[in-house]
């Protein structure tokens, strides 16, 4: 059972604000559970937390059944793979592998073999005599990754160990961990600011601001029912749309529901086309103002009497297009309060405005 | 315009590219010109001077210079005190050099922390550095006095007799040795302190993730990545040794029995005190050989275990 748990977990430096407040936090055994958020998060601090590089200022932290807040970080079986990899630079790729082996005193001809085991695994055998300057950034990732692989720890930890590698081996280390994960089954915490990284590695997310947990959800949950605005433009790209509830009001009904003061879409929920069409939803005139075309998509940023949003659309293009119409589903509407909380509402919590819409909803 | 720009064309092409191009090869030697200059007049000149003087039998002043051939080393080499002064001096530099650096780096561990004090400490030991050798050697003499010194004092307070620092044949390298200790420690730990400050402090946070005892800490990264600072201190440490001379010539003139009488001052002593020149020349070409092939075996053997990133 390794389970992680962090209970009213906090930490600040010094005399200053805490960068952790209060935090709560349960990992289940065997997830591949990411941490994300924007920089200064408090995201790395907590994995520290957890590894035992940061020492807690209050709360407990869990590794399985075992209360870790006064464990050394070698003996909470841990093992870590840095941003910046820290390999010792003195030893060569054999050394860095064997060095933890070597402090569990683990006999000498049993550490050959799991050393040239795990060489073979991330394939590295003909590397294995080379110092890591020699080494390409992919090959010292892979180094990095064997000397946490070899001590079989019960957790692995991941600080932001991507972000040094260019975008095509990124995308392929992502598969590579992903496929060492259901290989290994062990509970996998991985840090990261990229929320591609984070929705399409974690089978669990957790999204973090100013040292508050925002959501903690699987991956689609996050996307399609985010807890509160920051979760939800956090998660997906672009960001979600979210336009003040007031500037809706003329072409929606006036507002039932006292509570609501945002109203959010996803830019690949909403529909551009070039004439009002009869579908139910809210409806838009826009215009155009910028389109980025990426192939498969197109990206619209359009300028109405509401404010600016984007729209994503995998139609062909609108070439030589300004004025436009853009519909929203009504059920693709997400409303947030004063505080940026989501709003659950029975129903449509606004008037209609013209009866026409209503019937169509209603059918 | 046209016509103007093509008369332009035409006169660089044709008038001005042979002496530029002429120009361009010389421009480099003439640029460096003047460092090759000095390097030759007052660092290789006289190196082969001195080569050329250690063949011969002068005085100085009279203009006719007898040549011996290899008299002089012969002479040199079957000298009891010639072979003396070798050894003092290689042991002058041996100990200094160990001491200084091991003292050196436990300081740097000790100091390598934040706080006013540690600020404190670091400046003073490095303040021998700033002070010159004159003053240092006047400044010992006293301390280091047999009667009047404060060493001495200090140790009859707790009940240890009068040593004689500097009067005793078997004391006085050690005195010297001791000297030269004090005056390096401050520069070598300002080094070293760079130089572990310079270790990313994630080096020691995967340790710790490995389990690393703080032995193994200090044998497996610490020292490793300090090698170059280590290197460093070594090589300018033994140059700087091997050539030791202001503490010697003012403290103890290579005495008492010739026991602090080291290469360089020994050159000093038979050139100018004693005039005889090719004799001192000759000693001096036995210490540029020394000096090169010290210089040989650090690039060749040492060098390959230093760690530089």
């Amino acid at each position: 059972m390794t389970k992680i748990q962090l209970k009213n977990v906090s930490k600040a430096y010094g005399n200053s604000k805490k960068v952790i407040d209060n935090m709560n936090l349960e990992i289940r055994d065997g997830s591949f559970t990411v941490l994300v958020g924007p920089s200064g998060c408090g995201k790395s601090t907590t994995l520290r937390m957890i590894a035992g590089l940061e020492e807690v200022t209050s709360g407990e932290i869990w590794i399985g059944d075992q209360l870790v807040n006064e464990v050394a970080p070698g003996k909470r079986g841990i093992s870590m793979v840095f941003q910046n990899y820290a390999l010792y630079p003195t030893m060569t790729v054999r050394g860095n592998i064997e060095f933890g082996l070597e402090n569990m005193k683990i006999p000498k001809v049993e550490r050959k073999k799991m050393v040239e085991e795990i060489a073979e695994i991330v394939d590295l055998t003909e590397f294995l005599d080379k110092r890591p300057q020699n080494l390409s950034g992919g090959q010292r990732q892979r180094v990095a990754l064997a000397r946490a692989m070899v001590k079989k720890p019960k957790v692995f930890i991941f600080d932001e160990p991507l972000s040094n590698l260019d975008a095509k081996l990124r995308g392929q280390m992502r598969t590579e961990l992903i496929q060492l994960h259901k290989r290994l089954g062990t509970t996998f915490i991985y840090v990261t600011h990229d929320q591609v990284e984070a929705m399409s590695m974690g089978d669990e997310i957790v999204i973090l601001d100013k040292g508050n947990i925002m959501q903690q959800a699987a991956p689609m949950e996050v996307y399609h029912n985010p807890e509160n605005q920051f979760a939800a433009k956090f998660i997906g790209i672009p960001a979600m749309n979210v336009l003040p509830i007031a500037m809706l009001e003329r072409n929606i009904g006036k507002m039932t529901d006292g509570r609501i003061f945002h109203v959010g879409f996803r830019p690949e929920h909403a529909e551009i086309q070039t004439a009002k069409q009869t579908t139910s939803g809210v409806h838009l005139p826009c215009e155009i103002m910028t389109m980025e075309t990426l192939g498969s998509e197109t990206l619209y940023l359009v300028n109405s009497d509401a404010g600016q949003f984007q729209v994503k659309s995998f139609h062909n293009p609108l070439m030589n297009t300004k004025k436009v119409h853009v519909t929203i589903p009504f059920d693709k509407l997400y409303f947030f309060d004063t505080q940026g909380n989501r709003v659950y509402t029975d129903g449509l919590p606004f008037e209609w405005r013209d009866e026409k819409v209503r019937e169509e909803v209603l059918v | 315009m046209n016509l103007a720009k093509s008369s332009y064309i035409n006169e660089v092409s044709e008038g001005e590219k042979p002496r530029s191009i002429k120009l361009t090869k010389w421009r480099p030697y003439l640029l460096i010109a003047p460092a090759i200059i000095v390097f030759l007049v007052f660092f290789i000149q006289p190196i082969f001077y001195m080569i050329y003087l250690s063949f011969h039998e002068w005085n100085f002043i009279s203009p006719d210079k007898t040549f011996v051939g290899l008299e002089n080393f012969i002479v040199l080499l079957s000298d009891p005190m010639f072979l003396q002064v070798i050894r003092n001096t290689l042991m002058y530099t041996f100990f200094t050099v160990l001491l200084s650096i091991s003292i050196a780096l436990l300081m740097s561990i000790w100091l390598n922390r934040q706080g006013w004090m540690y600020s404190f400490v670091q400046g003073a030991v490095f303040s021998p550095h700033i002070i010159s050798l004159v003053s240092i050697a006047m400044l010992w003499m006293w301390i280091m006095d047999a009667d009047y010194g404060l060493l001495n004092w200090v140790l009859s307070l707790v009940g240890i007799n009068k040593v004689p620092w500097l009067t005793e044949p078997n004391i006085a390298l050690a005195s010297l040795i001791i000297i030269a200790v004090w005056k390096n420690i401050g520069y070598y730990t300002l080094i070293i302190i760079a130089g572990l400050q310079s270790i990313p402090k994630h080096l020691y946070e995967a340790a710790a993730l490995d389990q690393t005892s703080g032995i193994r800490r200090f044998t497996k990264i610490t020292f490793p990545m300090l090698s170059p600072s280590l290197f460093f201190l070594t090589i300018i440490g033994i140059l700087d040794s091997i050539k030791v001379f202001e503490t010697i010539s003012i403290i103890t003139k290579g005495g008492p029995l010739n026991s602090t009488n080291t290469l360089v001052y020994y050159i000093y002593e038979n050139g100018f005190i004693f005039f005889k020149i090719g004799y001192a020349s000759a000693a001096g070409v036995i210490l540029l050989v020394i000096l090169g092939i010290l210089t040989l075996i650090y690039f060749k053997a040492l060098s390959k275990r230093v760690h530089y990133q």
